[in-house]
């Protein structure tokens, strides 16, 4: 079989590869599956290697070590690492204190997101009635996962700190040199550098990315919308309910439309993805070849034009476009005046032309940034490949098809891939396009040009659904995911087979 | 003989072909600026309904109302002023997490990438409602410090290209550095940095481009106050119904053209760069 393989062309290997993944996939799911157990038993050795550690440091310790269970750091401090002590001191401290007056009066009421929002009160001052506010449903789940997160890291450096206490007396019973503060103090430029480096970057990310993310899913699983605005009214859980009713399974009239429309929406995003990453891959690819061939002259004044439309902000280009566009847009009066057409053109107000229109305008916006990446990359084929193709009394059509475009779908497959993922949430495009437009009546706040991100856009922006959208956006990250692994995967396999040539 | 002639033939006819197409190409690619450009300078009111291109009347006008009764100048420095912030925060962050993604060696290098990847994946406008709840908790929304924070605190998940071509950076440079005594702090700053300067002009360039075409996120915390509006967000205002976009079409026809004079100057002056940055960040899986 494997010289059967060899003696294929490219092309057919890419074929054979092709169909030899989908063949394969129902195997790897069972693989992925039966590589769980082998997982969560590396996981379990690994949480109960924390006790076990911890239980040594308990049983063995000296009582410098066993006090610093309750205190931390003290430890080192009694062996005169002064700094990593009162630094894990500090920090006890201070968790205590988060949690004496902040984190515990939001975490008990977790469970039902605030009692009362807000009383209108006689203020005797001002002899007016005014609104006093009591909970917060927002702010109780937000600190509330707060302090989750803070627990979390409590616990972690708490066991960082026995561990290191206890690693010290050890250190110090065979007699070896302990680290002083100034050690400790020149490591974090070199043993501990990425400590250093990442601290920053990984808080932002936790902060402002991966906390918010985890409160958007809680906020999927509440009522949290128009009725329900804190401070003036609470939220609160209502279980899987949204996520019901966005499935169609819901009890009102409104599920079956939101389904409809999830579904419809759905869809479009990825026949979008699809089409517009190909389109553009594929005639990027033609423009550079045709720019590249041999005698064709003035090859960087036409490359520049190109690369010009690239450095105009892509707003602009867009948004001029949509007023081109419009009905009453220059371009439909144009062809009215001259007679070629007796009624505007709909570009952007009819369903199916305004989704070709999106797909058309996307090409000339994309053309020359896929030009730009494979001009480079045709360069570097080999030539003789195309000098002996020739002797073999092949055509350009058979060299492209055997030569050209199996070497460039070798090379490039991680920017089409990352292409075609960022297709599935290309807000600009769409969005300052045609706005999701035109808008449909049997589609729930979207229109038939609407991506999941920007119906998301809208349900958050014009509709305070909140509840609902982060459950669209949490099966957005679901197809996202879905087609990164299976693309992903698929690149993998190509690539471990063996180098192109 | 009569063969090799008309191959050239041939040839040359397949060369015309080229050049036509060619020609066609950049005629639909460039025409629509020049539209943008011509219309710019229109001087008569001639609404949407207009159906000729070129003014009847040729005049600075819109560029006299553009600067002295519309925010818009207001709205330039807006986004500069956030465009520059991001830049120097994003590009430190970028590199200093691509160093230690590509030289150190650490338990979780492995998960955090991982973590990093997968967080790519969540449509970032969900996050962004989550933050703007807290902004507004704090009273930083609709303001240019809540807009910069936004922008740059998910900086690190962009070391991808730029970790690549760390990557590429022979690792016997370092070793050598090593042996010697250096640090992995004067590594970093004395003989990767250094070498670095195609990669950190492309992280500038990107960085620096960016806010000026941002919407999403940018519409969203400044929503109802016009005087924090980045251009994107100021310019898509004039058009969002169609009595204020007759009014303002020519005006945003000017507007367009001030906005990307700069832009693509930066951008021709440093186009070597950005190909590579994108030419190598693509073809490394």
């Amino acid at each position: 079989m494997d010289l059967e393989y060899l003696k294929k062309s490219p092309l057919e290997k890419f074929y054979f590869n092709f169909k030899n993944f989908f063949k394969r996939l129902p195997s790897s799911f069972a693989a992925f599956f039966k590589a769980i157990p082998k997982k969560l038993m590396k996981i379990w050795l690994a949480f109960t290697g924390i006790f076990v550690n911890i239980g040594t440091a308990a049983k063995k310790g000296d009582w410098k070590t066993r006090t610093s269970f309750a205190v931390m750091g003290f430890g080192f401090i009694c062996r005169k690492q002064y700094l990593r002590g009162i630094l894990y001191l500090a920090f006890e401290l201070l968790f205590v204190l988060y949690m004496v007056f902040f984190g515990w009066k939001y975490l008990v009421k977790m469970g039902s997101l605030g009692e009362i929002a807000c009383l209108e009160e006689w203020d005797d001052a001002l002899g007016v009635f005014t609104y006093k506010f009591y909970d917060n449903s927002l702010l109780i789940l937000l600190y509330s996962l707060l302090t989750i997160f803070i627990m979390v890291a409590f616990v972690y450096v708490w066991y960082q700190n026995v561990k290191g206490n206890f690693l010290s007396q050890q250190f110090e019973e065979a007699h070896i040199r302990l680290a002083t503060s100034k050690d400790d103090i020149r490591s974090y430029a070199d043993q501990n550098y990425h400590k250093t480096l990442l601290s920053i970057p990984i808080l932002g990310l936790v902060v402002f990315t991966v906390l918010p993310l985890f409160f958007m899913v809680f906020i999927a699983f509440t009522n949290y919308d128009k009725a329900h605005m804190p401070p003036h009214e609470l939220f609160s859980w209502t279980g899987a309910d949204n996520f019901v009713t966005v499935l169609g399974g819901g009890v009102s009239a409104n599920s079956k439309i939101f389904a409809y429309t999830f579904g419809e929406v759905l869809l479009w995003t990825i026949v979008w993805a699809f089409f517009a990453t190909f389109t553009n891959y594929i005639l990027g690819m033609v423009v550079a070849i045709l720019i590249n061939k041999k005698g064709v002259r003035f090859k960087k004044l036409w490359r520049t034009i190109l690369v010009m439309t690239i450095a105009i902000p892509q707003f602009v280009s867009l948004m001029f476009m949509s007023q081109l566009l419009a009905d009453q847009g220059l371009i439909n009066n144009l062809l009215l005046k001259w007679g070629v057409i007796d009624k505007a053109i709909p570009f952007l107000t009819d369903g199916t032309a305004a989704r070709i229109t999106v797909i058309f305008v996307n090409i000339w916006i994309g053309i020359p940034y896929s030009m730009l990446i494979c001009t480079g990359i045709l360069m570097n084929i080999p030539q003789d490949l195309y000098e002996s193709a020739r002797m073999d009394g092949a055509g350009p059509v058979t060299a492209y098809m055997k030569i050209t475009l199996p070497y460039m779908l070798h090379v490039t497959m991680p920017y089409l891939i990352t292409q075609f993922i960022g297709n599935l949430n290309n807000f600009n495009v769409i969005f300052l396009l045609t706005g999701g437009n035109p808008s449909s009546l049997d589609m729930q706040f979207a229109g038939k040009t609407d991506l999941l991100i920007t119906w998301l856009y809208k349900l958050t922006v014009s509709e305070s659904q909140y509840g609902i959208a982060s459950v669209i956006g949490i099966f957005t990250f679901a197809v996202v995911a879905v087609f990164s692994l299976i693309l992903y995967n698929r690149s993998k396999s190509v690539k471990n087979e063996e180098e192109f040539m | 003989m009569k063969k090799y002639r008309s191959k050239k033939g041939a040839e040359k006819l397949s060369l015309a072909l080229i050049y036509t197409v060619l020609t066609i190409i950049s005629v639909i690619w460039l025409l629509p600026f020049l539209m943008l450009i011509i219309l710019s300078f229109r001087g008569e009111q001639a609404g949407m309904s207009a159906d000729y291109l070129f003014p009847r009347q040729w005049s600075f006008d819109n560029y006299i109302k553009l600067f002295t009764e519309t925010k818009f100048l207001n709205w330039y420095g807006n986004t500069m002023l956030v465009s520059v912030v991001v830049t120097v925060v994003q590009t430190i962050i970028v590199l200093v997490t691509s160093y230690a993604l590509s030289r150190l060696r650490f338990k979780m290098r492995k998960p955090l990438m991982n973590v990093m990847l997968i967080l790519g994946m969540f449509p970032g406008f969900l996050s962004m409602t989550a933050v703007y709840f807290v902004l507004k908790e704090i009273n930083l929304t609709q303001n240019l410090f809540g807009l910069i924070l936004v922008y740059s605190a998910s900086s690190a998940m962009q070391y991808y290209i730029c970790k690549g071509f760390f990557d590429t950076i022979p690792k016997s440079l370092d070793e050598a550095a090593r042996i010697d005594g250096a640090s992995r702090h004067t590594v970093f700053f004395k003989i990767i940095l250094p070498l670095a300067k195609p990669i950190i002009i492309y992280t500038i360039l990107t960085a620096f481009i960016a806010p000026w075409g941002e919407y999403m996120f940018s519409s969203f915390i400044m929503l109802g106050n016009p005087d924090k509006f980045t251009v994107a967000v100021g310019m898509k205002s004039w058009l969002d119904n169609s009595t204020m976009a007759s009014e303002y079409f020519t005006i945003f026809c000017a507007a367009a053209v001030v906005v990307s004079i700069p832009i693509t100057a930066l951008f021709i002056w440093l186009q070597r760069y950005y190909v590579e940055g994108v030419t190598g960040g693509s073809v490394k899986g």
